[in-house]
């Protein structure tokens, strides 16, 4: 996983509330057995006028030429419900994103977030409207700092948080499975102890 | 003497599974049951080879085949090139790694959340963990169950564990008894009516009072399933004498004394009397009555004795709006009473309610409507949700009931729940569904969804629309 410190992009204003996952990347294109590939079927539905996709819809906000580029994804409350599949992330990420702001996120869309090094990170409903205001204005270039917790617009600053370790974990570019692999006399003491029905 | 704090059932189920919590690392779960099937697993197998790592515990892992087999037949590529792919990769990669399969036709294959219950897999006082959301299901039984992604699904294959923050408790208590005729599906769409459909991100959910005890296993699997439809991580259900006289027996279950000393440990898991949730929230069972959603999350849902409500009746600006975005999407109009809006399609079916004791219940409505067939607008297919219940459903004559009305009986697979295979709709189409999800889209570009309980989905596949059975 790739180090996150920090990032400074193009944010696109989703002004959407409970995107589900099935929005983020329809069932159609989950047939895949690899990694890649999902990027180009983000937001599908709403991104292509036709099944196909070959038709693209002009007034889709992701589609406008100002927000070409775009790697910060600015959108609203109980982003990613729904379903727990990880190819909302990756396509979110092959698309180019590398951070969602939102009020907030459903549990199983943050934690695969932070599994592939997406940071999302959550600010209030008052911080979120601000920067839909400013976007409204003229496409917004913000600076995200995860070392300090920040957010900066112009003379604005907010600041978020994690948990301790998801923020080592995306700082870092912590291989999960190896950092456990390395507890495992603790998983052996914990199975030697269990039940025989468990 | 001592005494100890009160706990909760998911911080019996928690503190049972803490492997390890280390200052400054998110806390360390062991893992007891692994399911897993062809869509969210290929990805974390490939990774698996990359670091060159075994599945730390085959045995503790069971794979499916579900969410994008054919319902028509059961060869594996009836259901398209990119599925048959799929399939074939979860045959390859079990052998690989040593995990039970249950593929195309075996006597044990059936979507996971509906396989694993019925042959004992699903334990009480065991953490569950599946790539799929409606893991919540095993919640029924006193398990801690829980989608989780594909990263998750290698760190489970490699060490037996995941990393979880704890989530904040919810109690919901469900007092008194039910009316005639109503499900339990009607009770979880009631529960999700009132906390909308984020109402619980951030917590586990425990389901209890006199409502909740009196329900059978399978319909406590039903309300369980659709926990994270209002943003749990999980949901709960305190095992009692029907979760162990359901469990009793079962092909994977412990047996003798392991199993009577199971009982023991797994009485000893409901939450304590005086323990302290962080949120508690009460309905009352004789309020609820049969439940149709109208829009496109499925917190928007009202009684099927009420009207298509307007933006103007809700007061939140973020709500009024979804209300108004829904009422587009679904071409409904505010005010529409629920028993006027006509479906064309119908799908009994899905990890929700596709059990034995959901096909029972469709085939009796269709039996109220003696002679009464599927009306010429609608197509409605049945979709059993594992091999054994479809034996089982062929050997009561349920499947004669309804292909005599019309219905179709199909092969068992996730289906029309998510439309991976060829079960989707088409655009304009409206459906009255017994699956779990309503979202835009979801059963197939401009398809428009109404949850509901099998019962009214059999009445609605008969008349053509909705119908207060209890009327």
């Amino acid at each position: 996983m790739e180090k996150f410190n920090t990032h400074t992009g193009l944010v696109v204003p989703l002004d959407i509330a409970n995107v589900d996952t099935d929005q983020i990347i329809p069932k159609q294109f989950l047939q895949k057995t690899e990694r890649v590939g999902f990027g180009v079927h983000l937001f599908h539905e709403r991104r292509y006028l036709d099944h196909e996709g070959t038709q693209v819809n002009p007034n889709f906000v992701m589609n406008k030429p100002e927000y070409k580029g775009a790697s910060i994804l600015l959108t609203r409350e109980n982003f990613g419900c729904g379903s727990s599949r990880e190819h909302a992330p990756w396509a979110i990420e092959e698309y180019g994103f590398k951070v969602i702001i939102s009020p907030s996120f459903a549990d199983i869309f943050y934690g695969n977030c932070i599994n592939i090094g997406i940071l999302p990170i959550k600010l209030t409903e008052e911080e979120v409207e601000q920067l839909f205001k400013l976007s409204a204005e003229a496409p917004l270039t913000i600076n995200v700092d995860l070392p300090k917790n920040t957010v900066t617009c112009g003379d604005l600053t907010f600041t978020f948080s994690l948990s301790e370790f998801q923020q080592y974990s995306l700082e870092n570019g912590v291989d999960s499975v190896g950092w456990t692999l390395n507890k495992l006399d603790a998983i052996k003491a914990f199975e030697a102890k269990m039940p025989a029905w468990q | 003497m001592t005494t100890s704090t009160p706990q909760t059932m998911y911080e019996k189920l928690w503190q049972t599974h803490l492997v390890e919590d280390t200052e400054g690392e998110t806390p360390l779960l062991y893992v007891d049951r692994h399911l897993i099937h062809e869509v969210t697993s290929p990805q974390a197998f490939a990774n698996l080879r990359f670091h060159n790592r075994p599945v730390r515990h085959p045995e503790r892992t069971i794979a499916t085949m579900d969410h994008n087999i054919s319902t028509r037949s059961i060869k594996i590529d009836a259901a398209g090139e990119g599925a048959a792919n799929q399939l074939r990769a979860l045959e390859k990669n079990c052998k690989a790694f040593g995990i039970e399969l249950f593929g195309m036709g075996h006597k044990n294959q059936g979507i996971a959340h509906v396989m694993g219950p019925e042959l004992g897999l699903t334990l009480p006082g065991t953490i569950i963990v599946c790539g799929d959301s409606h893991t919540a299901t095993h919640g029924a039984f006193g398990a801690l169950a829980f989608g989780i992604g594909t990263s998750e699904v290698e760190h489970v294959f490699a060490t037996q564990t995941l990393r979880q923050n704890k989530a904040k408790t919810m109690k919901i208590q469900v007092n008194g008894h039910v009316g005639a005729g109503i499900s339990a599906k009607d009770i979880i769409l009631a529960i999700i009516g009132k906390t909308g459909s984020a109402g619980a991100t951030g917590y586990v959910v425990e389901y209890c009072g006199e409502a909740i005890e009196a329900l059978s296993m399978e319909e406590r699997m039903t309300v369980c399933n659709m926990s994270i439809e209002f943003g749990a991580k999980a949901g709960l259900v305190a095992p009692d004498q029907t979760t162990f006289d359901y469990v009793k027996g079962k092909e994977y279950a412990p047996k003798g004394e392991v199993f009577e000393q199971a009982v023991i440990d797994w009485t000893n898991l409901r939450s304590d009397a005086d323990a302290v949730f962080d949120t508690v929230i009460t309905l009352e069972a004789k309020d609820i009555k049969a439940q149709v959603t109208w829009g496109t999350n499925p917190g928007q849902v009202v009684s099927v004795d009420g009207n298509v409500p307007s933006p103007e009746d809700f007061n939140d600006p973020m709500e009024k709006e979804s209300c108004k975005q829904a009422l587009v999407y679904m071409d409904l109009k505010a005010g529409t009473k629920m028993t006027d809006i006509q479906v064309n399609k119908v799908f009994i079916g899905s990890c929700t309610n596709s059990r034995i004791e959901d096909l029972r219940a469709a085939a009796g409505i269709v039996e109220r409507y003696a002679g009464q067939k599927v009306v010429d607008a609608v197509d409605a297919i049945i979709v059993p949700g594992s091999y054994r219940v479809k034996e089982q459903a062929e050997k009561e004559g349920l499947d004669k009931i309804f292909m005599d009305a019309g219905f179709e009986w199909r092969l068992p697979g996730c289906s029309m729940c998510l439309g991976m295979n060829d079960d989707v709709l088409e655009s304009g189409d409206r459906c009255a569904s017994t699956s779990n999800r309503n979202f835009e889209g979801r059963q197939g570009r401009g398809s428009r969804t109404h949850l509901v309980s099998p019962e009214m989905a059999a009445a609605a596949a008969i008349t053509g629309h909705f119908v207060d059975l209890n009327a």
